[in-house]
């Protein structure tokens, strides 16, 4: 029978949903489900992990080098936690993306990166070439499986009745000194999370300017929307990159995505194939977003959007 | 300071690959191939440091078959000193590619390594991360900044919650996002130049590296495909049609 070990990700002392989505991967490759907490303290954390169905266990350990997780020490206690499990799973986050890899260096196997599906529990299917084509990937049964899971494929799991319990694991492992973390710089807002948000509204280089983009943040926050955008406008400089949607940026899975003045390029799309309905508003009738949109408009965004809003009310 | 840096040839950005009809591959035969987007980026970013006077030497490596010396012709215009190409014809998965980076850097002994944060074939997003793991040194991944000085690297990383800043000691690795710098272009007198710079070949069979490549590919799939919908005149129909759908 499989064991999963899913690495919890967190910040401020939240977990982040994206473990929550790393978990239903988990169940469906089925066995037991630890999720493993690194942190200077655990407590809050371990216990929103506890409470996601499917985990058996939360095992957490607790170190000053965990207060800011960088990937140089994190990875070799993952490597020996790892020990005794079949699978280790963490989220295609930026986060997950950074230590993955290198835990599975230290373990001397290949990484599965972004599980799209769970054929069984070592085939697994995931995008190459952004996005256009899915391929069916085997890892060695004789090896711990160590993956990414694409978040925009997978459901967060919700609460169990019961919570897991939670131990303290002491993990024997010498952490290097050569990576120091300086700063994080967070772009705080009351808006809906991109990533996890019903609904997202997007803006490209056809918005036009930084100051432009209010009127894409306007609408969002009548719509109680999260807000994306293209590289192109990231490039710009109309907004920070963590907003950016995408190939090379994040991949999400809303409900609702609206695109405006975004024309639709291959590797922006890559990035909405799982939203529910796509609506794209640009004013080029032959822009190849409509190829995909659900439901296309041709116009002027700043003509469009002022007459959304009064309809809106 | 020597800087080594990944140069991986891949299907250009702008072709739309198509997967066989019987999934047994995607159809590359013929199809326009470019440096990676990100290694143009790390090759940009090490001739700035060389030209800041904190490297001396740029040298890019490219693992792929015979008729990767085009390739590497080109990033020798763009500006580095020489080029190692490791020939084989098997596309190597990042577990193996990494053990072969560290393979040179054992024999180059660079003070920085500057890889792609992914090649846009595989979209592995990997090899950064497993090198800095077999090495034993730092990783700065998805850089948007980075400066060199004092015997370490201050990288501006792009992160899912904004921009994080870390520190690493040198050697150490550096992956690429793509808001580093933007690349040059090559001049034609850069592409007479590069003619005579160096090309190292070396057989990836003379340098003992055990294979990671421990994925089995068994099905290539054409990704489900999104029809066209319906198009509306005016912002009023686009909300009956939002309401209709239940979205509003
Ligand atoms: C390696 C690599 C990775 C990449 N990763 C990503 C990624 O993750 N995400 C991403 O988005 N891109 C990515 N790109 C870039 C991508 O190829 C496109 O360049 C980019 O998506 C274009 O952004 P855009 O649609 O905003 O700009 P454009 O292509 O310039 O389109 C602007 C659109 O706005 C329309 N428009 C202009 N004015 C108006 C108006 N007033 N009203 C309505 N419409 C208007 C125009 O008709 C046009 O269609 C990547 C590229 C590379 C090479
Ligand atoms: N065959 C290769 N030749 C040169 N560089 C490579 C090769 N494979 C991987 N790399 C480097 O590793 C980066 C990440 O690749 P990947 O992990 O496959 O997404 C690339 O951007 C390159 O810099």
């Amino acid at each position: 029978m499989s064991k999963i070990l899913v690495i919890a990700e967190h910040l401020d002392g939240a977990l982040n949903p994206a473990t929550a989505r790393c978990v239903a991967a988990a169940k469906v490759v089925g066995g037991d489900i630890d999720v493993l907490v690194l942190a200077e303290q655990a407590g809050e954390v371990a216990n929103q992990a506890a409470k996601l169905d499917g985990v058996s266990r939360v095992l957490t350990v607790e170190r000053a080098e965990n207060a800011h997780l960088l990937a140089a020490t994190a990875a070799p206690q993952i490597a020996k936690a790892a020990e005794g499990y079949s699978h280790v799973f963490g989220a295609s986050t930026t986060s997950g993306k950074d230590l993955m890899p290198r835990v599975a260096a230290l373990l001397g196997v290949a990484q599965v990166s972004d599980i799209m599906s769970v054929e069984s529990s070592h085939s697994f299917t995931r995008p190459i070439y952004a996005g256009n084509a899915i391929i069916t990937v085997e890892a060695p049964a004789d090896q711990t499986v160590v993956a990414t899971v694409r978040t925009a494929s997978w459901p967060a799991v919700g609460n169990a009745d019961n919570a897991a319990p939670a131990e303290a694991l002491s993990v024997d492992a010498e952490l290097p000194s050569h990576t120091r973390f300086v700063e994080l710089k967070q772009d705080k807002s009351d808006r809906p999370d991109l990533q996890s948000a019903p609904r997202v509204i997007s803006g490209g280089r056809g918005v036009g300017s930084k100051e432009n983009f209010e009127i894409i943040f306007k609408l969002a926050d009548k719509l109680n929307a999260g807000v994306g955008a293209s590289r192109a406008a990231v490039d710009a400089g109309y907004v920070p990159n963590d907003m950016q949607v995408g190939q090379t940026g994040k991949i999400i899975a809303p409900e609702l995505y609206m695109a405006f003045g975004i024309s639709g390029a291959i590797q922006h799309l890559t990035g909405i194939k799982d939203a529910g309905t796509i609506v794209a508003i640009n004013k080029d009738a032959d822009a190849p977003i409509f190829e995909i949109a659900d439901i296309g408009l041709v116009g002027d965004l700043f003509k469009v959007i002022p007459e959304l809003e009064a309809a809106l009310g | 300071m020597k800087i080594l840096v990944g140069y991986k040839r891949v299907v250009d950005y702008n072709v739309r690959v198509q997967v066989k009809p019987d999934g047994s591959g995607v159809a590359t035969e013929g199809v326009k191939l470019s440096a990676n987007p990100f290694d143009d980026i790390a090759l940009e970013e090490a001739l700035r440091l060389r030209e800041q006077g904190v490297a001396e030497e740029v040298v890019i490596v490219g693992i792929g078959p015979a008729d990767l010396t085009a390739h590497l012709r080109n990033g020798l215009a763009m500006g580095a000193n020489r080029a190692i190409h490791v020939t084989t014809d098997a596309p190597l998965q990042p577990l193996t590619a990494a053990r072969t980076f560290l393979k040179l850097i054992e024999k180059e002994e660079p003070g920085l390594v500057i890889l792609g944060k992914q090649a846009i074939d595989d979209d592995a997003n990997q090899t950064g991360q497993m090198l800095a793991a077999l090495w034993g040194r730092p990783q700065a991944t998805f850089a948007s900044k980075l400066s060199v000085g004092d015997g370490k690297a201050t990288v501006t990383r792009e992160v899912d919650a904004g921009l994080e800043t870390i520190e690493a000691e040198l050697p150490a690795v550096v992956t690429t996002d793509l808001r580093l710098n933007e690349p040059r272009f090559i001049k034609l007198p850069d592409i007479m130049k590069a003619k005579s710079k160096p090309i190292d070949a070396i057989d990836f069979d003379s340098l003992g590296v055990t294979s990671g490549d421990h994925l089995t590919t068994t099905h290539y799939a054409p990704p489900p495909k999104r029809s066209k919908g319906v198009m509306v005149n005016d912002a009023a129909e686009l909300i009956d049609a939002l309401k209709q759908k239940g979205l509003l």
